[in-house]
């Protein structure tokens, strides 16, 4: 199983509910985001393109997170998610610092935080609050290695890229482009 | 034009606007590895050659102050730390991918290595200890006591005693331990932060080398400042000028690897050429904590006088400042946005 | 497909050549404790409700837990306005909810009226004194005197309060500030408005015209989500716009039209769509009158002569003339919601309606379907007195075709210039921050000093608290009943809204205030209840369902009383209008010696060193109440200037430096703003998100963060048809030294 998101571009307006959402469902402490939303403009008026992208952890497949924690704290579970046990972690920043996305943060408690795919929520069978609330629907989630899932399905008919491939941590979510 | 902003207002601390998480803790901590490794190195290297009575100063007395730095280090590391009553989980795992790990390892090794180093040598570095008056005295009767001969002072306890004299007895051997593990603890100094790929500006395999030269750099300087014999001080400088002659062989080569880089390695290099690390770079790395001592200390050897402090404290503060920008620095360069 | 992928167990493994050391036995090792975000806390339930941050007002699921502790709101799947889908103004609602800037207590004035001193008084005390001071001012000057300003939906219980006292004097600005013009245009060619949600078929639309309208920055939940859907099936947009919106970037045409020109370019497209022959001919044979005389009047509007007037190509006017009539009629020009801009507002919504009706699209799959709603009875009450004079009668030549209150004119009514005898003297304002509301922000002013007694009731202090003799702190909607939320869509439908917290603070719902108000002025007849949940009670008895039902159905639909979502093939309906057919040319119109047939008309335009003050919406956030949530102030607190990078140059600006705004006549705003150097504006023009620059300092989140357009829009271009307030021919130039204003509070 490998857990994975695709995101349109083509269809996000930028609305930041994902953000919102996820910070409601999994109670953040206001002034932190597990999530953001990009814009990106590009050309001369009246010749532009705009993007917007919804980000987060893009729970990679070659985690530098992961390697760099001294202590195990973050690890990743079945599906490919990546998590992190506050008991564990000690707050070195040492994966903070390994994050080309910037995904991570010092909770106020002091231990690490991100995004955690709402793994809570998929144990009901539901998706991520971010997918669940999109009001373009824009977001697809699911496992990649099922050729039915909603993910699967729209990543076999459009482009798709990821964001910062150089980094080389093989990122598990799609931008269609 | 292009324009790329976060519009959702995400303002998490020390990560934006840009990431800004490590202060001024890790580049002490790094400063003060590199320099205890660079000391205990060059103790253990000249007791292996039987010289260590040629440099008394590298073998006895500039290690006692490898003990302090790591000690200091240490306190620097753990205020870093966001989460600090968990740091006991550094020591649960060992977790030879995470240099973090395999640091806080070696450390917890090489620092009571290093209190034996010491401790086998404080006899010989201080015979007379006043243990009659003052406030001090009562804090050194703790581990010493009072005895009758050439060294006025003994162990306070026998074990120590014994203990003593197996370290003397088996100081070679200890000497090849501490040199092992003084070379990965200067490496470490430098992986730790190559191992962030994610940071443009670290992520080179010549930062590993530079900053273990630099430490040692940094040690030969501590040690011709504490000498008082003029062949050690010159020996020693001769070292220093070899080891900047690399390390600004390797800082060249990090920057023509940058250049020759992603766009966001030459970003990166942007940063010291004409960003705003260059006046921090530039003049005091590169100039004041380089090549001006190199210059004074070439023309201490050719006999024109110049106090050797200015040399070595130039080394010590241009390498203080030069893992400061590194750490300021890497952590602007990023991959996106 | 991603191919090269390791396994992630053994990326999970402790990594490789390590060493497990025996975990020392500590008891608070117990795993992840953020697996459940509020583990521990309880046994989780939900409570109906339907969103107050905007007026979709989408119905959805309120979360808690046992200790009371509010989690989230989610959207009620079954409901059409959202889809179980909220947006992020009603994800972030709890905001509203949990702001510990909100008004706590009934407060009373003390000292003189400009003065900013209260005292907290009790509830009776209120009460009391707002009922003496409705008798006192219904003897000096007759109970029509006094005036409600409203919106939202508890504002209700209050227009039933002044209607049983005998004034109908009731406006809101979601009609003279927003969207009566449009109502109007459409009921005059078609015979009835757009209300709200409009009954767009946006979801099955080929093709999606939209004139200023920035769907996407405004979260219409459901239209955003039609669209979004219809992205899918392939639909070409059309923006029209001098800002390079969010849509616009979706669109397969972005018209970067000179402001203030938008007729101009409905005009050439009518002409286009009629001398090409791509007009609908059967429908608008069987189902319009006037089409000759359009015919005849378009002629000289020519791509040509538009493209002098609004810089768009000839060509491309009549490429996405065609676009839209190859999709006909599964084709929207859509007619906005905000469509106050420049005095000429009617005209220019006549123009998109007759549009529209050329394509064929109203009454069509794809354009505008035939919305219905849910029928319920009315909870029994004595008929209102008959008001002597109502806010027509302020002045009765102005604005006829205006079917709703217009703010506007009772402002005018309340001002110390007003000479009539139809005079307002005392206010009561529900839900809405009248300065920033309503442009003129002084002239405003100048009418609330000119009362003699004004009450406020609102959930924040906002600068209309202000300005009150007696502020009355309503909860918010997730701790109180309000009416059933019966609003037209596909199938008719109707939504609950139960309270999931007993109010906090002394805060109350507003039912409770008018009904107490009320039985001192022995209006109590009127207000025929123990608790409002009695009202909605019985209504859901008398239609087969009941409060528990819907307690936990949240939303009921119904079927619709006939199948007629969309005309039938060969059905030739009867419409609203005087003639029963479409009208192309309104005779009506003309009667009142307004043009029948849409016209062009120029704009003012900016001096040199002037831009044009556009303003527009964030997704994040609704108007001015929500700029002090502290949930979607995370997600943004300030608006931003934004400037072409060509006027940036000529004025040597930089990314977010603070500059003030003096508009045309000589008003500099009371904050600073910072500049956003974009290439998304024009260069004779500047944009800002529209509710920001709070100048009360309660709001510790909102005061002076970015700056209010209301107090720059000093000039206001009225649209003669239906009194909306123009508000986008006001012009600004920037002023980089702190102008130093002394806050005059």
């Amino acid at each position: 199983m490998r857990y994975a998101m695709a995101i349109d571009t083509k269809k996000c307006v930028g609305c930041s509910d994902c953000v919102v959402a996820c910070q409601t469902e999994n109670n953040i402490p206001l002034g932190y985001a597990r999530d953001w939303v990009t814009e990106t403009i590009n050309g001369v008026y009246p010749s532009l393109q705009l993007e917007f992208r919804s980000e987060r952890c893009n729970h990679c497949d070659n985690t530098p997170c992961v390697r760099t924690c001294p202590t195990g704290a973050s690890h990743v579970i079945e599906g490919g998610i990546v998590k992190v046990t506050h008991e564990k972690c000690i707050g070195c920043g040492a994966c903070i610092q390994s994050c080309p996305y910037d995904a991570r943060y010092s909770s106020p408690e002091g231990w690490v935080d991100k995004c955690t795919f709402c793994d809570h929520r998929l144990k009901d069978g539901q998706n991520p609050a971010c997918v669940e609330v999109c009001p373009t629907h824009c977001m697809y989630f699911g496992d990649l290695d099922d050729s039915n899932s909603p993910v699967s399905k729209v990543m076999a008919n459009r482009k798709w890229k990821v964001l910062a491939p150089e980094a080389g941590t093989s990122p598990q979510i799609f931008y269609l482009i | 034009m292009k324009e790329e902003l976060i519009i959702s207002g995400r303002m998490n601390p020390n990560i934006d606007p840009v990431l800004h998480l490590w202060h001024w803790e890790i580049p002490v901590y790094l400063f003060l590895g590199g320099l205890a490794a660079g000391l205990l190195f060059f103790a253990a290297f000249y007791v292996i050659r039987d010289e260590k009575d040629r440099f008394p100063t590298a073998v006895k007395i500039a290690p006692i102050l490898a003990p302090i730095a790591i000690i200091i280090g240490l306190i620097a590391l753990f205020l870093d730390l966001k989460h600090k009553l968990f740091f006991w989980r550094l020591y649960t795992v060992i977790r030879l991918e995470s240099p973090m790990s395999w640091g806080a390892w070696v450390l917890m090794i090489i620092t009571p290595l290093s209190f034996m180093w010491v401790g086998g040598f404080l006899k010989e570095v201080f015979p007379k200890i006043d243990l009659k008056k003052g406030f001090s005295s009562k804090l050194l009767k703790l581990v010493f006591k009072e005895s009758e001969g050439e060294v006025n002072w003994k162990w306070k306890y026998n074990f120590l005693e014994t203990f003593e004299k197996f370290i003397i007895f088996r100081r070679k051997e200890l000497a090849w331990v501490i040199l092992f593990y003084s070379l990965i603890l200067g490496v470490y100094t430098g992986i730790l932060l190559s191992a962030f790929n994610a940071r443009p500006l670290w992520n080179t395999a010549i930062l590993g080398p530079i900053f273990l030269v630099s430490g040692f750099s940094t040690a030969a300087a501590s040690i011709m400042w504490m000498s008082k014999l003029p062949e050690e001080k010159k020996w020693f400088s001769k070292i220093d000028i070899m080891l900047i002659i690399i390390e600004l062989f390797f800082i060249l080569h990090l920057f023509m690897g940058f250049l020759a880089g992603p766009q966001v390695q030459v970003d990166a290099a942007a940063l010291f050429w004409g960003g705003q690390f260059t006046v921090y770079f530039g003049l005091f790395v590169v100039i004041l904590g380089l090549i001006m001592p190199a210059i004074f200390e070439v023309m201490e050897l050719s006999g024109i006088h110049v106090h050797i402090s200015i040399p070595a404290f130039l080394i010590l503060f241009g390498g203080l400042i030069f893992r400061f920008v590194m750490v300021e620095a890497g952590q602007i360069t990023r991959y996106l946005y | 497909m991603k191919t090269t992928r390791r396994d992630f167990i053994k990326i999970s493994s402790i990594g490789l050549g390590s060493l497990a050391v025996a975990t020392p036995v500590v008891n608070y090792i117990t795993g992840n404790s953020n697996d459940n975000p509020l583990s521990g806390t309880g046994k989780i339930s939900r409570h109906a409700n339907y969103c107050e941050v905007c007026f979709w007002n989408c119905a959805g699921w309120v979360y808690k837990n046992e200790e009371g502790k509010i989690w989230k709101i989610i959207g009620n799947e079954n409901d059409p306005h959202s889809n179980g889908r909220f947006c992020p103004r009603g994800t972030g609602g709890i905001g509203m909810y949990e702001d510990d800037d909100r008004l706590k207590k009934p407060l009373m004035r003390v000292g003189k009226p400009e003065s900013q001193e209260y005292k907290e008084i009790s509830w009776t005390e209120a009460f009391d004194h707002i009922a003496a001071k409705m008798k006192e001012i219904g003897q000096k000057y007759g109970n029509e005197s006094i005036a409600l300003f409203k919106h939202g939906s508890s504002s209700k219980h209050f227009g039933h309060l002044i209607s049983a006292f005998g004034s109908s004097n009731q406006a809101g600005p979601a009609y003279a500030q927003c969207k009566g013009p449009r109502e109007e245009a459409f009921t005059l060619t078609f015979g009835e408005p757009l209300h709200s949600p409009e009954p767009l078929d946006i979801r099955d639309s080929k093709c999606l015209v939209l004139i200023g309208s920035h769907l996407g920055e405004n979260m219409h939940n459901g239209q955003v989500q039609e669209m979004s859907e219809a992205i899918d099936k392939g639909i070409s947009i059309i923006t029209v716009d001098p800002r390079f919106s969010t849509v616009a970037s979706k669109s397969k045409f972005w018209l970067p039209i000179k402001p203030a020109t938008d007729n101009a370019l409905l005009l050439a497209w009518i002409n286009v769509i009629i001398n090409e022959n791509l007009y609908d001919k059967d429908y608008i044979e069987k189902l319009s009158v006037g089409f000759d005389k359009l015919k005849e009047h378009v002629q000289q509007f020519t791509p040509e002569w538009a493209y002098g007037i609004t810089t768009i190509e000839p060509n491309i006017i009549r490429e996405t003339a065609r676009e839209m009539a190859k999709a006909a009629p599964a084709v929207i020009v859509h007619p906005g919601r905000h469509a106050t801009w420049y005095g000429d507002d009617t005209q220019r919504l006549r123009a998109i309606a007759i549009l529209n009706a050329l394509l064929g699209s109203w009454g069509r799959r794809g354009g505008f379907y035939m919305a219905a709603s849910a029928k319920l009875p009315k909870f029994s009450s004595p008929a209102y007195p008959k008001p002597k004079w109502g806010w027509k009668d302020i002045n009765p030549e102005k604005y006829p075709f205006a079917n709703e209150g217009v703010t506007n004119l009772i402002i005018d009514g309340s001002h110390p210039d007003y000479k009539g005898v139809n005079k307002i003297k005392a206010w009561f304002v529900l839900g809405t921050n009248l300065p920033v509301s309503i442009p003129d922000t002084k002239r405003t002013i100048e009418a609330i000093q000119n009362q003699e007694f004004i009450v406020v009731i609102d959930t924040m202090p906002t600068e209309i608290t202000g300005y009150a003799d007696i502020v009355l702190p309503e909860c918010t909607y997730i701790e109180r009943y309000d009416d059933l939320r019966v609003l037209p869509h596909r199938e008719p439908n109707i939504a609950l809204r139960v309270p999931a917290f007993e109010p906090r603070f002394e805060s109350k719902p507003a039912w409770w205030m008018a009904k107490e108000i009320a039985n001192r002025l022995g209006l109590g007849d009127y207000f025929n209840y123990k608790d409002y949940s009695d009202v909605l009670d019985w209504q859901l008895k008398q239609i087969g369902s009941s409060l528990d039902e819907m307690k936990n159905l949240g939303v009921k639909k119904f079927d619709r009383e006939f199948d007629d979502l969309y005309f039938a093939e060969g059905e030739t309906p009867e419409f609203g209008t005087t003639s029963g057919k479409i009208e192309l040319y309104s005779e009506e119109l003309a009667s009142y010696g307004f043009p029948p047939l849409p016209v062009y008309k120029p704009m003012p335009e900016p001096e040199t060193g002037f831009y044009r003050l556009i303003y527009g919406r964030s997704p994040v956030h609704t108007f001015s109440r929500t700029t002090n949530n502290p949930r979607l102030t995370e997600l943004q607190k300030e608006n931003k200037l934004w400037v072409n990078p060509k006027v940036a140059k000529e004025w040597d600006f930089k990314d977010d430096q603070e500059i003030w705004l003096q508009n045309q006549d000589g008003i500099v705003s009371e904050f600073s703003i910072k500049v956003r150097i974009t290439e998304r504006i024009r260069w004779d023009s500047v944009y800002m998100v529209h509710g920001f620059g709070h100048k009360d300092k309660r709001l510790t989140r909102g005061f002076g963060k970015g700056i209010s357009d209301a107090e720059l829009i000093t000039k206001v271009l009225i649209d003669p048809e239906s009194g909306g307030t123009g508000m986008r021919s006001n012009f600004v130039t920037f002023v980089t030294e702190n102008p130093g204003k002394e806050v005059v509070s």
